[in-house]
Protein backbone atom coordinates (compact mmCIF):
# COMPACT_ATOMS: atom_id res chain seq x y z
CA UNK A 1 0.00 0.00 0.00
CA UNK A 2 1.44 3.58 -1.11
CA UNK A 3 1.11 6.31 0.97
CA UNK A 4 -0.96 9.40 -0.22
CA UNK A 5 1.41 12.21 -1.69
CA UNK A 6 0.87 15.52 -0.04
CA UNK A 7 -1.89 17.65 -2.11
CA UNK A 8 -1.79 21.28 -2.19
CA UNK A 9 -4.74 23.37 0.33
CA UNK A 10 -5.93 25.42 -2.41
CA UNK A 11 -6.71 28.88 -0.86
CA UNK A 12 -8.42 31.96 -2.30
CA UNK A 13 -5.31 33.22 -3.75
CA UNK A 14 -4.30 29.91 -5.10
CA UNK A 15 -7.69 28.79 -6.55
CA UNK A 16 -7.76 30.17 -10.27
CA UNK A 17 -4.37 29.11 -10.43
CA UNK A 18 -5.46 25.39 -9.57
CA UNK A 19 -8.67 25.32 -11.45
CA UNK A 20 -6.42 26.26 -14.82
CA UNK A 21 -4.21 23.70 -14.32
CA UNK A 22 -7.07 21.32 -13.74
CA UNK A 23 -7.94 22.73 -17.11
CA UNK A 24 -5.02 22.58 -18.91
CA UNK A 25 -3.36 25.63 -18.62
CA UNK A 26 -0.73 27.34 -16.88
CA UNK A 27 -2.10 30.87 -15.59
CA UNK A 28 -0.44 33.13 -13.22
CA UNK A 29 -1.10 36.77 -12.26
CA UNK A 30 0.17 39.58 -13.92
CA UNK A 31 0.10 43.63 -12.83
CA UNK A 32 -1.80 45.52 -14.53
CA UNK A 33 0.47 48.51 -12.97
CA UNK A 34 4.26 47.12 -13.45
CA UNK A 35 3.57 44.82 -15.91
CA UNK A 36 5.22 42.06 -14.44
CA UNK A 37 4.25 38.56 -13.81
CA UNK A 38 4.25 36.52 -10.33
CA UNK A 39 4.11 33.38 -8.80
CA UNK A 40 3.27 32.06 -6.35
CA UNK A 41 -0.30 33.86 -6.78
CA UNK A 42 -0.65 36.62 -4.06
CA UNK A 43 -3.30 39.41 -3.23
CA UNK A 44 -0.99 42.14 -4.09
CA UNK A 45 2.30 42.50 -6.23
CA UNK A 46 5.78 41.54 -5.00
CA UNK A 47 7.34 43.66 -7.25
CA UNK A 48 5.27 46.89 -6.88
CA UNK A 49 2.66 46.20 -4.13
CA UNK A 50 -0.55 46.81 -6.76
CA UNK A 51 -3.42 45.07 -6.43
CA UNK A 52 -4.16 45.62 -9.94
CA UNK A 53 -3.78 41.96 -10.71
CA UNK A 54 -5.31 39.18 -12.86
CA UNK A 55 -4.75 35.67 -13.77
CA UNK A 56 -2.99 35.39 -17.56
CA UNK A 57 -2.61 32.46 -19.45
CA UNK A 58 1.35 32.19 -19.81
CA UNK A 59 3.42 29.88 -22.84
CA UNK A 60 4.34 27.09 -20.58
CA UNK A 61 8.04 27.45 -21.83
CA UNK A 62 11.15 28.25 -19.61
CA UNK A 63 14.05 26.40 -18.43
CA UNK A 64 15.96 24.79 -15.69
CA UNK A 65 16.96 27.25 -13.95
CA UNK A 66 18.33 25.02 -10.82
CA UNK A 67 17.48 21.09 -9.97
CA UNK A 68 18.31 18.29 -7.87
CA UNK A 69 18.46 14.50 -7.96
CA UNK A 70 16.36 13.17 -5.32
CA UNK A 71 18.09 9.65 -4.31
CA UNK A 72 16.65 9.67 -1.26
CA UNK A 73 12.84 10.75 -1.08
CA UNK A 74 11.10 13.80 0.84
CA UNK A 75 9.10 11.41 2.89
CA UNK A 76 7.81 7.58 2.10
CA UNK A 77 5.29 9.33 0.13
CA UNK A 78 7.53 9.97 -2.63
CA UNK A 79 9.52 6.65 -2.42
CA UNK A 80 8.74 4.89 -4.89
CA UNK A 81 9.73 8.18 -7.32
CA UNK A 82 13.24 7.61 -6.74
CA UNK A 83 15.56 9.01 -8.25
CA UNK A 84 13.19 11.88 -9.04
CA UNK A 85 14.01 15.31 -10.34
CA UNK A 86 12.59 18.54 -8.48
CA UNK A 87 13.79 21.39 -10.58
CA UNK A 88 13.11 25.66 -10.09
CA UNK A 89 11.67 26.63 -13.86
CA UNK A 90 12.24 29.88 -14.62
CA UNK A 91 9.38 30.81 -16.75
CA UNK A 92 9.89 32.71 -19.96
CA UNK A 93 7.84 35.48 -18.90
CA UNK A 94 10.15 35.78 -15.66
CA UNK A 95 9.00 33.51 -12.41
CA UNK A 96 10.49 30.47 -11.09
CA UNK A 97 8.17 27.71 -10.04
CA UNK A 98 9.02 24.56 -8.50
CA UNK A 99 7.99 21.23 -10.55
CA UNK A 100 9.08 18.00 -11.28
CA UNK A 101 11.10 17.62 -14.88
CA UNK A 102 9.34 14.25 -15.90
CA UNK A 103 12.04 12.09 -17.44
CA UNK A 104 13.30 8.49 -17.84
CA UNK A 105 17.01 9.87 -17.76
CA UNK A 106 17.32 12.12 -14.47
CA UNK A 107 21.36 12.60 -15.19
CA UNK A 108 20.41 14.11 -18.55
CA UNK A 109 18.82 16.87 -17.21
CA UNK A 110 21.11 20.42 -16.72
CA UNK A 111 20.87 24.11 -15.88
CA UNK A 112 19.60 25.83 -18.72
CA UNK A 113 17.78 22.94 -20.03
CA UNK A 114 14.66 23.75 -22.37
CA UNK A 115 11.28 22.58 -20.84
CA UNK A 116 7.46 22.52 -21.30
CA UNK A 117 4.91 22.24 -18.92
CA UNK A 118 2.71 19.32 -19.09
CA UNK A 119 0.06 18.59 -16.44
CA UNK A 120 -0.43 15.45 -14.26
CA UNK A 121 -3.43 14.71 -13.21
CA UNK A 122 -3.85 13.32 -8.96
CA UNK A 123 -7.29 14.20 -8.07
CA UNK A 124 -9.97 15.07 -9.67
CA UNK A 125 -9.14 18.51 -7.68
CA UNK A 126 -5.79 18.66 -8.44
CA UNK A 127 -3.41 18.40 -11.64
CA UNK A 128 -0.02 19.17 -11.23
CA UNK A 129 2.14 21.54 -14.14
CA UNK A 130 4.72 19.44 -14.60
CA UNK A 131 7.63 20.11 -17.08
CA UNK A 132 9.50 17.97 -19.90
CA UNK A 133 12.37 18.47 -21.78
CA UNK A 134 11.98 19.71 -25.44
CA UNK B 1 34.46 54.93 23.11
CA UNK B 2 32.86 52.79 26.14
CA UNK B 3 29.54 53.48 27.80
CA UNK B 4 28.12 51.58 31.35
CA UNK B 5 25.37 50.05 29.18
CA UNK B 6 27.12 48.98 26.42
CA UNK B 7 26.27 44.71 26.00
CA UNK B 8 28.24 41.70 27.09
CA UNK B 9 27.98 38.06 27.05
CA UNK B 10 28.72 37.09 30.86
CA UNK B 11 27.38 33.57 30.95
CA UNK B 12 27.57 30.32 28.95
CA UNK B 13 26.42 26.43 29.19
CA UNK B 14 25.91 24.02 27.13
CA UNK B 15 24.23 20.44 28.06
CA UNK B 16 26.25 17.25 27.68
CA UNK B 17 25.76 15.09 25.05
CA UNK B 18 27.36 11.57 24.09
CA UNK B 19 26.59 9.62 20.28
CA UNK B 20 24.21 12.68 20.07
CA UNK B 21 21.81 12.22 22.92
CA UNK B 22 21.29 14.10 25.94
CA UNK B 23 23.46 11.95 28.81
CA UNK B 24 20.89 13.81 31.44
CA UNK B 25 17.76 12.35 31.95
CA UNK B 26 15.20 15.29 31.33
CA UNK B 27 12.61 17.18 28.96
CA UNK B 28 13.57 19.18 26.19
CA UNK B 29 12.61 22.07 28.80
CA UNK B 30 14.21 20.54 31.68
CA UNK B 31 17.55 20.69 29.69
CA UNK B 32 16.73 24.40 28.69
CA UNK B 33 15.96 24.83 32.49
CA UNK B 34 19.59 23.14 33.70
CA UNK B 35 21.46 25.01 30.97
CA UNK B 36 20.07 28.23 31.74
CA UNK B 37 21.02 27.88 35.47
CA UNK B 38 24.72 27.05 35.08
CA UNK B 39 24.72 29.66 32.67
CA UNK B 40 23.58 32.32 34.66
CA UNK B 41 25.47 30.44 37.78
CA UNK B 42 28.84 30.62 35.78
CA UNK B 43 28.13 34.26 35.92
CA UNK B 44 27.91 34.49 39.96
CA UNK B 45 23.99 35.46 38.81
CA UNK B 46 20.65 33.56 39.43
CA UNK B 47 17.48 32.74 37.86
CA UNK B 48 15.91 35.50 39.69
CA UNK B 49 18.29 38.20 38.36
CA UNK B 50 16.72 37.16 34.89
CA UNK B 51 14.22 39.90 33.25
CA UNK B 52 14.85 39.54 29.78
CA UNK B 53 14.23 35.84 28.18
CA UNK B 54 14.90 35.05 24.83
CA UNK B 55 14.50 31.56 23.17
CA UNK B 56 13.58 29.79 19.96
CA UNK B 57 12.74 26.38 19.60
CA UNK B 58 10.89 23.60 17.37
CA UNK B 59 9.55 21.73 20.44
CA UNK B 60 6.17 21.77 21.67
CA UNK B 61 4.12 22.66 18.42
CA UNK B 62 1.18 22.64 17.98
CA UNK B 63 0.63 23.28 21.63
CA UNK B 64 2.71 25.08 24.36
CA UNK B 65 5.90 25.84 22.06
CA UNK B 66 3.49 28.23 20.34
CA UNK B 67 4.40 31.07 22.73
CA UNK B 68 7.64 29.70 24.07
CA UNK B 69 9.09 32.03 25.89
CA UNK B 70 5.78 32.04 27.92
CA UNK B 71 5.95 28.41 28.49
CA UNK B 72 9.72 28.58 29.45
CA UNK B 73 9.11 31.44 31.65
CA UNK B 74 6.72 29.57 33.36
CA UNK B 75 8.70 26.38 33.43
CA UNK B 76 12.03 28.41 35.13
CA UNK B 77 9.49 30.10 37.32
CA UNK B 78 10.45 33.61 36.83
CA UNK B 79 8.48 37.03 35.65
CA UNK B 80 10.58 38.31 32.47
CA UNK B 81 9.39 41.97 31.66
CA UNK B 82 11.51 41.61 28.06
CA UNK B 83 11.13 38.77 26.21
CA UNK B 84 11.92 37.82 22.25
CA UNK B 85 10.66 34.66 20.87
CA UNK B 86 11.69 35.72 17.01
CA UNK B 87 11.83 32.53 15.45
CA UNK B 88 14.00 32.96 12.35
CA UNK B 89 15.27 29.46 12.15
CA UNK B 90 18.88 28.00 13.49
CA UNK B 91 19.86 32.14 12.84
CA UNK B 92 17.82 32.97 15.86
CA UNK B 93 19.70 33.08 18.55
CA UNK B 94 22.73 35.63 16.95
CA UNK B 95 19.27 37.46 16.52
CA UNK B 96 18.64 37.35 20.07
CA UNK B 97 22.07 38.45 21.08
CA UNK B 98 20.98 41.95 18.57
CA UNK B 99 17.51 42.33 20.80
CA UNK B 100 18.76 41.89 24.05
CA UNK B 101 21.71 44.33 23.20
CA UNK B 102 19.07 47.00 22.16
CA UNK B 103 17.25 46.23 25.28
CA UNK B 104 20.25 46.05 27.69
CA UNK B 105 21.52 49.85 25.86
CA UNK B 106 18.23 50.94 26.11
CA UNK B 107 17.73 50.04 29.96
CA UNK B 108 14.95 48.39 29.02
CA UNK B 109 16.27 45.07 30.88
CA UNK B 110 19.29 44.45 32.93
CA UNK B 111 20.26 40.86 32.74
CA UNK B 112 18.83 39.07 29.93
CA UNK B 113 19.26 35.13 29.02
CA UNK B 114 19.56 33.24 26.00
CA UNK B 115 18.04 29.39 25.81
CA UNK B 116 17.95 26.52 23.13
CA UNK B 117 17.15 23.05 23.42
CA UNK B 118 16.36 20.52 21.36
CA UNK B 119 15.96 16.23 21.68
CA UNK B 120 15.41 15.71 18.36
CA UNK B 121 17.48 12.82 18.15
CA UNK B 122 16.46 11.16 21.02
CA UNK B 123 12.87 11.42 20.23
CA UNK B 124 13.67 10.71 16.62
CA UNK B 125 11.37 13.67 15.80
CA UNK B 126 13.16 15.65 13.18
CA UNK B 127 10.71 15.56 10.20
CA UNK B 128 11.43 19.12 8.52
CA UNK B 129 10.38 17.27 5.28
CA UNK B 130 6.67 17.29 6.58
CA UNK B 131 5.80 20.61 5.62
CA UNK B 132 2.46 20.99 5.18
CA UNK B 133 1.15 22.08 2.18
CA UNK B 134 0.00 25.01 2.59
CA UNK B 135 -0.28 28.78 2.16
CA UNK B 136 3.21 29.20 -0.03
CA UNK B 137 4.05 25.61 0.61
CA UNK B 138 1.58 24.40 -1.56
CA UNK B 139 3.77 25.05 -4.50
CA UNK B 140 6.29 22.78 -3.29
CA UNK B 141 5.65 20.49 -0.75
CA UNK B 142 3.55 18.16 -3.47
CA UNK B 143 6.61 17.94 -5.69
CA UNK B 144 9.04 16.11 -3.20
CA UNK B 145 12.03 18.32 -2.68
CA UNK B 146 14.21 16.51 0.07
CA UNK B 147 13.68 19.23 2.98
CA UNK B 148 16.23 20.80 4.14
CA UNK B 149 18.80 19.32 1.82
CA UNK B 150 17.17 20.07 -1.24
CA UNK B 151 17.07 23.67 -1.08
CA UNK B 152 20.82 23.65 -0.27
CA UNK B 153 21.65 21.25 -3.11
CA UNK B 154 19.55 23.43 -5.91
CA UNK B 155 21.81 26.21 -4.53
CA UNK B 156 25.32 24.15 -5.00
CA UNK B 157 24.19 23.21 -8.29
CA UNK B 158 23.66 26.67 -9.47
CA UNK B 159 27.07 27.69 -7.74
CA UNK B 160 28.77 24.92 -9.58
CA UNK B 161 27.13 26.06 -12.53
CA UNK B 162 27.73 29.73 -12.59
CA UNK B 163 31.37 29.61 -10.46
CA UNK B 164 32.75 26.32 -11.09
CA UNK B 165 32.99 25.29 -8.20
CA UNK B 166 33.52 21.88 -7.11
CA UNK B 167 32.42 18.91 -4.82
CA UNK B 168 35.92 18.83 -3.88
CA UNK B 169 35.42 22.10 -2.41
CA UNK B 170 32.68 21.59 -0.40
CA UNK B 171 34.55 18.23 0.64
CA UNK B 172 37.11 20.53 1.83
CA UNK B 173 35.02 22.10 4.38
CA UNK B 174 33.39 18.81 6.22
CA UNK B 175 37.55 17.36 6.14
CA UNK B 176 38.73 20.73 7.95
CA UNK B 177 35.73 21.12 10.36
CA UNK B 178 36.25 17.41 11.47
CA UNK B 179 40.44 18.22 12.13
CA UNK B 180 38.70 20.61 14.85
CA UNK B 181 36.13 18.26 16.14
CA UNK B 182 39.35 16.13 16.35
CA UNK B 183 40.56 18.73 18.94
CA UNK B 184 37.05 18.90 20.81
CA UNK B 185 36.76 16.12 23.29
CA UNK B 186 32.84 17.09 23.30
CA UNK B 187 32.09 16.82 19.55
CA UNK B 188 30.01 13.96 18.43
CA UNK B 189 32.28 12.56 15.29
CA UNK B 190 36.02 12.83 15.84
CA UNK B 191 37.28 9.67 13.41
CA UNK B 192 39.45 10.92 10.85
CA UNK B 193 37.89 12.16 7.52
CA UNK B 194 39.29 12.30 4.05
CA UNK B 195 37.92 14.21 1.25
CA UNK B 196 37.57 10.76 -0.52
CA UNK B 197 35.62 9.51 2.42
CA UNK B 198 33.23 12.81 2.07
CA UNK B 199 33.25 12.02 -1.95
CA UNK B 200 32.37 8.67 -1.80
CA UNK B 201 29.91 8.61 0.44
CA UNK B 202 25.81 8.18 -0.39
CA UNK B 203 24.35 10.51 -2.71
CA UNK B 204 21.69 11.88 -0.65
CA UNK B 205 20.11 14.94 -2.95
CA UNK B 206 22.89 15.68 -6.04
CA UNK B 207 24.93 17.29 -5.92
CA UNK B 208 24.90 16.91 -1.73
CA UNK B 209 26.28 14.00 -0.03
CA UNK B 210 25.61 12.32 2.92
CA UNK B 211 28.71 13.71 4.10
CA UNK B 212 27.76 17.26 3.11
CA UNK B 213 24.87 17.17 5.41
CA UNK B 214 25.24 18.20 9.21
CA UNK B 215 24.62 15.81 11.94
CA UNK B 216 21.34 15.36 13.61
CA UNK B 217 21.60 15.27 17.41
CA UNK B 218 20.07 16.71 20.70
CA UNK B 219 21.60 19.95 22.77
CA UNK B 220 20.63 22.48 24.69
CA UNK B 221 22.70 26.07 25.17
CA UNK B 222 22.25 29.19 27.44
CA UNK B 223 23.92 32.57 26.74
CA UNK B 224 23.92 35.63 29.64
CA UNK B 225 23.99 38.93 28.39
CA UNK B 226 24.39 42.00 30.55
CA UNK B 227 25.79 46.00 30.68
CA UNK B 228 29.23 46.69 30.97
CA UNK B 229 28.99 48.15 34.36
CA UNK B 230 26.74 45.21 35.57
CA UNK B 231 29.73 42.76 34.22
CA UNK B 232 32.40 44.57 36.53
CA UNK B 233 31.25 42.50 39.65
CA UNK B 234 30.88 39.39 38.25
CA UNK B 235 32.61 36.05 37.90
CA UNK B 236 33.58 35.95 34.20
CA UNK B 237 35.57 37.78 31.73
CA UNK B 238 32.99 39.81 29.76
CA UNK B 239 33.10 39.44 25.92
CA UNK B 240 31.57 42.37 24.27
CA UNK B 241 28.80 42.68 21.37
CA UNK B 242 30.63 45.06 19.20
CA UNK B 243 27.96 44.89 16.01
CA UNK B 244 25.41 42.81 15.23
CA UNK B 245 22.62 42.62 11.87
CA UNK B 246 19.80 40.69 9.81
CA UNK B 247 18.09 40.14 6.93
CA UNK B 248 15.73 37.48 5.56
CA UNK B 249 14.77 37.06 1.89
CA UNK B 250 12.58 33.67 1.12
CA UNK B 251 11.04 30.80 3.16
CA UNK B 252 9.85 29.04 -0.80
CA UNK B 253 13.03 27.42 -1.98
CA UNK B 254 11.40 29.49 -5.38
CA UNK B 255 11.34 32.65 -3.86
CA UNK B 256 15.28 32.65 -2.96
CA UNK B 257 16.22 36.35 -5.18
CA UNK B 258 19.82 34.60 -6.41
CA UNK B 259 20.14 30.79 -5.90
CA UNK B 260 23.77 31.17 -5.77
CA UNK B 261 24.49 34.13 -3.35
CA UNK B 262 23.30 34.65 0.08
CA UNK B 263 21.94 37.93 -0.05
CA UNK B 264 20.91 37.94 4.15
CA UNK B 265 24.59 37.38 4.93
CA UNK B 266 25.49 39.80 2.67
CA UNK B 267 23.09 42.30 3.83
CA UNK B 268 23.61 41.41 7.73
CA UNK B 269 27.50 40.96 7.57
CA UNK B 270 27.56 44.41 6.01
CA UNK B 271 25.42 46.14 8.91
CA UNK B 272 27.38 44.33 11.75
CA UNK B 273 31.29 45.26 10.52
CA UNK B 274 29.98 48.66 9.92
CA UNK B 275 28.21 49.00 13.81
CA UNK B 276 31.67 47.16 15.26
CA UNK B 277 34.49 49.37 12.94
CA UNK B 278 35.95 46.37 12.05
CA UNK B 279 37.50 45.10 8.47
CA UNK B 280 37.90 41.27 7.43
CA UNK B 281 41.44 41.79 8.64
CA UNK B 282 40.35 42.52 12.71
CA UNK B 283 38.61 38.81 12.35
CA UNK B 284 40.76 36.51 14.31
CA UNK B 285 38.06 33.66 14.34
CA UNK B 286 34.82 32.90 12.27
CA UNK B 287 32.02 30.74 13.49
CA UNK B 288 29.69 29.79 10.62
CA UNK B 289 26.75 28.15 10.09
CA UNK B 290 27.24 24.81 8.24
CA UNK B 291 23.93 23.13 7.88
CA UNK B 292 25.47 21.81 4.82
CA UNK B 293 29.38 22.22 3.25
CA UNK B 294 27.49 24.67 0.61
CA UNK B 295 26.10 26.85 3.15
CA UNK B 296 29.50 27.50 4.57
CA UNK B 297 30.71 28.33 0.85
CA UNK B 298 27.74 30.75 0.04
CA UNK B 299 28.38 32.43 3.58
CA UNK B 300 31.98 33.10 3.15
CA UNK B 301 31.56 34.88 -0.13
CA UNK B 302 28.59 36.55 1.15
CA UNK B 303 30.20 38.00 4.36
CA UNK B 304 33.29 39.27 1.82
CA UNK B 305 36.14 37.02 3.16
CA UNK B 306 36.36 36.35 -0.80
CA UNK B 307 34.78 37.47 -3.95
CA UNK B 308 31.57 36.01 -5.04
CA UNK B 309 32.23 32.87 -7.09
CA UNK B 310 36.02 32.21 -5.28
CA UNK B 311 34.43 30.43 -2.39
CA UNK B 312 36.02 27.14 -4.04
CA UNK B 313 39.50 28.63 -3.99
CA UNK B 314 39.22 30.11 -0.68
CA UNK B 315 38.89 27.11 1.33
CA UNK B 316 41.22 24.98 -0.84
CA UNK B 317 44.02 22.96 0.73
CA UNK B 318 42.63 23.18 4.05
CA UNK B 319 42.73 26.56 4.86
CA UNK B 320 39.98 26.80 7.21
CA UNK B 321 41.77 23.64 9.12
CA UNK B 322 43.64 23.67 13.06
CA UNK B 323 46.61 25.63 11.83
CA UNK B 324 44.85 27.19 8.32
CA UNK B 325 45.04 31.00 7.46
CA UNK B 326 41.41 31.28 8.19
CA UNK B 327 40.77 29.22 11.62
CA UNK B 328 36.37 28.50 10.94
CA UNK B 329 33.94 26.44 12.88
CA UNK B 330 36.50 25.49 15.78
CA UNK B 331 34.69 23.20 17.58
CA UNK B 332 33.75 21.04 14.81
CA UNK B 333 30.34 22.64 13.69
CA UNK B 334 27.54 21.38 12.66
CA UNK B 335 28.76 18.70 10.81
CA UNK B 336 30.37 17.21 13.25
CA UNK B 337 30.37 18.39 16.45
CA UNK B 338 26.46 18.83 16.77
CA UNK B 339 23.44 20.31 15.58
CA UNK B 340 20.55 19.68 16.79
CA UNK B 341 18.00 21.38 14.16
CA UNK B 342 19.15 25.31 15.59
CA UNK B 343 22.21 25.06 15.68
CA UNK B 344 23.22 29.21 15.76
CA UNK B 345 23.58 29.02 19.67
CA UNK B 346 26.44 27.02 19.76
CA UNK B 347 28.53 28.85 17.39
CA UNK B 348 27.89 32.09 19.84
CA UNK B 349 28.85 30.01 22.86
CA UNK B 350 32.10 28.43 21.19
CA UNK B 351 32.93 32.23 19.61
CA UNK B 352 32.78 33.45 23.18
CA UNK B 353 34.65 30.33 24.32
CA UNK B 354 37.06 31.15 22.06
CA UNK B 355 37.60 35.09 22.81
CA UNK B 356 37.58 33.78 26.65
CA UNK B 357 40.67 31.77 25.73
CA UNK B 358 39.00 28.87 27.21
CA UNK B 359 39.44 26.25 24.40
CA UNK B 360 42.09 23.92 24.92
CA UNK B 361 43.60 21.99 22.19
CA UNK B 362 41.77 23.88 19.65
CA UNK B 363 42.39 27.36 20.95
CA UNK B 364 42.94 29.74 18.46
CA UNK B 365 46.20 31.32 19.63
CA UNK B 366 45.65 35.44 20.06
CA UNK B 367 41.72 35.37 19.48
CA UNK B 368 40.24 38.59 20.03
CA UNK B 369 37.78 39.29 17.62
CA UNK B 370 35.08 36.65 16.21
CA UNK B 371 32.41 37.06 13.84
CA UNK B 372 29.74 34.63 14.16
CA UNK B 373 26.79 34.42 11.26
CA UNK B 374 23.53 32.03 11.59
CA UNK B 375 21.56 30.87 9.00
CA UNK B 376 17.71 29.95 8.95
CA UNK B 377 15.42 28.09 7.25
CA UNK B 378 16.13 27.12 3.78
CA UNK B 379 19.42 29.95 2.94
CA UNK B 380 16.19 32.02 3.86
CA UNK B 381 17.58 34.35 6.79
CA UNK B 382 21.00 35.64 7.95
CA UNK B 383 21.89 37.33 11.74
CA UNK B 384 25.49 38.21 12.17
CA UNK B 385 27.22 39.34 15.31
CA UNK B 386 30.52 40.72 15.72
CA UNK B 387 32.00 39.59 19.47
CA UNK B 388 35.48 40.74 20.88
CA UNK B 389 37.60 40.32 23.80
CA UNK B 390 36.24 43.24 26.30
ZN1 LIG C 1 3.38 45.12 -10.12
Amino acid sequence: MSIEKPLPVIDHDSAPYWEAAREGRLDIPLCGDCGKHHFYPRAICPHCHSDNLKFDTVSGRGEVHTFTIARRPAGPAFADDVPYVVALIELEEGPRMMSRVQTDDPEAVKIGAKVEVTFVKATDEVTFPYFKMI
Amino acid sequence: MKNARDPVIVGLADAPIEDGKFVTKASVLGHAALVAKAAVEEAGLTLDDVDGLLTAGMWGVPGPGQLATVTLGEYLGIMPTYVDGTNIGGSAFEAHVAHAAMALREGYCEVALIVYSSDQKSLRSRNLGGRPSVLSMQHETPYGMPTPVGGYAMAAQRHMHEYGSTSENLAEIAVATRKWAQLNPAATRRDPLTIDDVLSSTMISEPLHLLDCCLVTDGAGAIVMTTAERAKDLKTKPIAVKGYGEAHTHWAVAEMPDLARLLPAQKAGETAMKMAGVTHSDIDVVEVYDSFTITVLLTLEALGFCKIGEGGDFVSGQRTAPGGAFPMNTNGGGLSALHPGMYGMFLLIEASRQLRGDCGDRQVTGAETALVHGTGGTLSSGATVILQKD
